[in-house]
């Protein structure tokens, strides 16, 4: 009674229904041959397997448990959508329901910034944007990309204008709203203009936690010289989800990127960013909060590939894991024979509040240029008792005394959060997280 | 107010308070003085709700209450306060934001509506002038940075700030400057009122020549071996600590 279709591993069941599809999605014929490339690495690589270095601390076999299929857009009631308001956050915003784009009419200076979703992109920007798209996350480096690259059915395009400074914070919301087991593939492609400066936060959620739902988003940016980019993700309201986040970042010479992951919920999440600071004088920034409750995983695989000489980068990541939570901080740092003068310094700092959590850190510097400042850094510990005992010893409770140390352990993070109302808002959000 | 009966407590299978009695009214000031490891801090320890140490017999009676079965927290909001030999550095947590928990948080146990910002502001301002603590408490975290003088002060400013029923000072006035101990001791006799008592542990009688003490103890090995008045202090000062232990030795023998 052997049933053939038992037989097809999961990665199998995907490039049979892609190759199906491949006719009817989208695209020039320069991006469709994109994607032709994209599914034949996919079949290549196939999904990572349980040995997988890169995968190691999380095993993507759980995600495809159940029989995905590739979604087209429903929609989100407005209730819904106006759920993940971030309170007091004046931003343009744009939505992305299940890998469609959706873009308001209002909100745009088309003279500063412009945004398109791939069908309305104007024919005279499809070279610009041709000669972007998927140039720098590279199917072959990643079997997520790959598949993204294969099966995005949409992508948002932002392009911030050279000299442009926005002053208005883009708010993506990125949502992930499905009736059954699906697997999502939101694209995004950011282009920043020569000396232009703009604030983006990339908002994830979900609109139903009991499905077994798969987002496997990919967004690459691109910094141009003397330009300025903030990149926040937010990682909040996604109960049951389990995300695949790739972000992609390419920075021209005296380049700044500076970018926070703040993860909250979500089943199972694995952030991976890459950054290229490909010139000289770039400085790049990159913070991680995450917060763990139950059963939750998060894994931060971070990259940063210093290339040029005269570049700085500085990780800070900070976790706080409750109860049967696992955390992962992969952060490689590569610096290349010509990047002399390469100041890069990470570090990872963890709690863990439970006997039964769990961190796994792993640090990997590669350095092959000899005048260069590199550092790392990771601990992970309990709360401290003698601070808890004199803050309970001035009448504090313990349970305030636990949020209070916990606040602060987050603080180094939150305090580089540039944009006020979201410093508040996540000032909050941690509050809530950490008394429950 | 306070009444310790044959307390005896320690840390795995080591015990450091070996009986202790030690009865305390209100009004008064006690010194407690003792060689090195007699076990003056595990007292205050054990009295402000550490819970490494094991109490293994006796009891402690705090305005007619089990001083014992109460949490730490609820000892504080009690009126209890030790101001720390060693206090910790706390990094993120502001002064501030620390009395104000702290501070709201007893207040909601006695059932006292919450304080006014700027009452509590002004309470701060007058608090800190009276200790001379010249460090922003706004913008710096808990001890954090203080020097050794200041980590001293910021605990008595702190007790001024949460005007306690029973204050026990674990050496504060260890690592003080001259002018600072001055300005310690002061704050503390402001402090002094009918409905309120002191627990002094210190090494040196120049403190107790400031906070002039109602009675002084020499704790060694666990215990109270000798009571006194402030002159014990300073016959201590000349001779030290070996014609106790002999004493006490002959009356072992004996
Ligand atoms: N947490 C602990 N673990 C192990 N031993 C301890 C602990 N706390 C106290 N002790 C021991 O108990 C004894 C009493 O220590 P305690 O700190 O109470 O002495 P003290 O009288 O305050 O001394 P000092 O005058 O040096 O401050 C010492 O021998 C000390 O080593
Ligand atoms: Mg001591």
């Amino acid at each position: 009674m052997t049933n053939i279709a038992e037989k097809i591993s999961p990665g199998d069941k995907l490039i049979a229904e892609l190759e199906l599809n491949q006719d009817s999605l989208t695209g020039s014929d320069v991006i469709r041959s994109t994607r032709r490339n994209a599914l034949k690495s996919f079949s290549k690589q196939g999904l990572p397997a349980r040995k997988s270095e890169e995968y190691k601390y999380s095993p993507v076999n759980r995600l495809f448990q159940k029989e995905l299929s590739f979604v087209t857009a429903s929609p989100v009631s407005d209730e819904k959508e106006n759920s993940f308001a971030l309170a007091g956050l004046d931003a343009s915003v744009i939505r992305i329901l299940n890998g469609v784009v959706h873009i308001p009419v209002s909100g745009f200076d088309s003279a500063t910034c412009a945004a398109w979703s791939l069908k309305s992109l104007p024919k005279e920007e499809l070279s610009f944007f041709e000669n972007h798209f998927a140039h720098y996350a590279l199917p072959d480096t990643d079997p997520f990309i790959a598949l993204n690259t294969a099966a995005f059915q949409d992508v948002l395009i932002i392009k911030i204008a050279d000299g442009a400074a926005l002053a208005k914070p883009i708010l993506i919301q990125n949502i992930t709203d499905s009736t059954h087991a699906s697997f999502t593939q939101p694209r995004i492609f950011i282009h920043v203009g020569k000396n232009a400066s703009v604030e983006i936060i990339e908002q994830f959620a979900s609109t139903k936690k009991e499905y077994a739902t798969v987002c496997n988003a990919v967004s690459e940016i691109v910094v141009e010289s003397g330009a300025k980019a903030l990149f926040y993700k937010l990682q909040n309201d996604c109960a049951g989800l389990q995300l695949i986040s790739t972000t992609q970042v390419y920075q021209h010479h005296d380049s700044h990127f500076d970018t926070h992951t703040v993860t909250f919920s979500g089943s199972w999440t694995r952030n991976n960013l890459n950054i290229v600071p490909d010139g000289e004088h770039c400085e790049t920034h990159l913070n991680g909060l995450f917060i763990l409750n139950e059963e939750q995983h998060t894994d931060n695989h971070t990259l940063v590939d210093h290339r040029k000489p005269n570049c700085e980068s500085n990780q800070l990541y900070r976790g706080i894991l409750k109860n049967k939570s696992t955390g992962v901080f992969n952060g490689k740092i590569y610096v290349r024979p010509d990047a002399q003068k390469t100041n890069a310094y990470q570090s990872s700092k963890n709690m863990l509040l439970s006997d039964d959590a769990s961190m796994y850190t792993k640090p990997q510097l590669e350095i092959y240029a000899d005048d260069v400042k590199c550092s790392h850094g990771s601990s992970t510990g309990q709360i401290d008792e003698e601070a808890l005992f004199y803050l309970r010893a001035r009448g504090i409770s313990a349970d305030s005394a636990r949020i209070l140390l916990m606040q602060a352990f987050a603080k180094d993070v939150v305090n580089t959060i540039r944009i006020e109302p979201l410093r508040k808002e996540i000032e909050l959000l941690i509050e809530k997280r950490l008394a429950n | 107010m306070l009444s310790i009966k044959n307390l005896k407590a320690g840390i795995e299978d080591k015990e450091i308070l070996k009986g202790f009695n030690l009865e305390v009214k209100a009004g008064e000031v006690h010194a407690i003085m003792g060689p090195n490891g007699s076990g003056k801090s595990t007292l205050a320890s054990v009295l402000a709700g550490r819970e490494d140490y094991a109490v293994t017999d006796g009891s402690v009676q705090f305005l007619k209450k089990d001083l014992l079965e109460m949490s730490p927290e609820d000892r504080a909001r009690e009126g209890l306060f030790l101001a720390f030999q060693y206090p910790v550095e706390i990094p993120g947590v502001s002064n501030i934001n620390f009395l104000k928990t702290a501070l709201a948080e007893i207040r909601q146990y006695k059932g006292l509506p919450p304080m006014e910002a700027k009452d509590f502001l002004k309470r701060v301002k007058e608090k800190q002038a009276l200790v001379e603590l010249q460090v922003s408490l706004a913008n710096r975290s808990v001890n954090e940075g203080f020097s050794g003088g200041e980590k001293k002060r910021n605990e008595i400013f702190q007790m001024a700030m949460l005007e306690p029923v029973l204050a026990i000072l674990d050496e504060t006035d260890s690592g003080l400057d001259i002018d600072a101990l001055r300005i310690v001791a002061n704050g503390v006799n402001k402090l002094r009122a009918p409905e309120r008592a002191f627990i002094v542990i210190t090494h040196y009688q120049r403190l107790l020549e400031y906070i002039v003490p109602d009675f002084v103890h020499v704790m060694y090995n666990g215990r109270i071996v000798k009571s006194g008045t402030k002159e014990l202090a300073l016959e201590l000062e000349e001779k030290g600590y070996d014609w106790i232990k002999k004493e006490l030795g002959e009356t072992i023998e004996a």
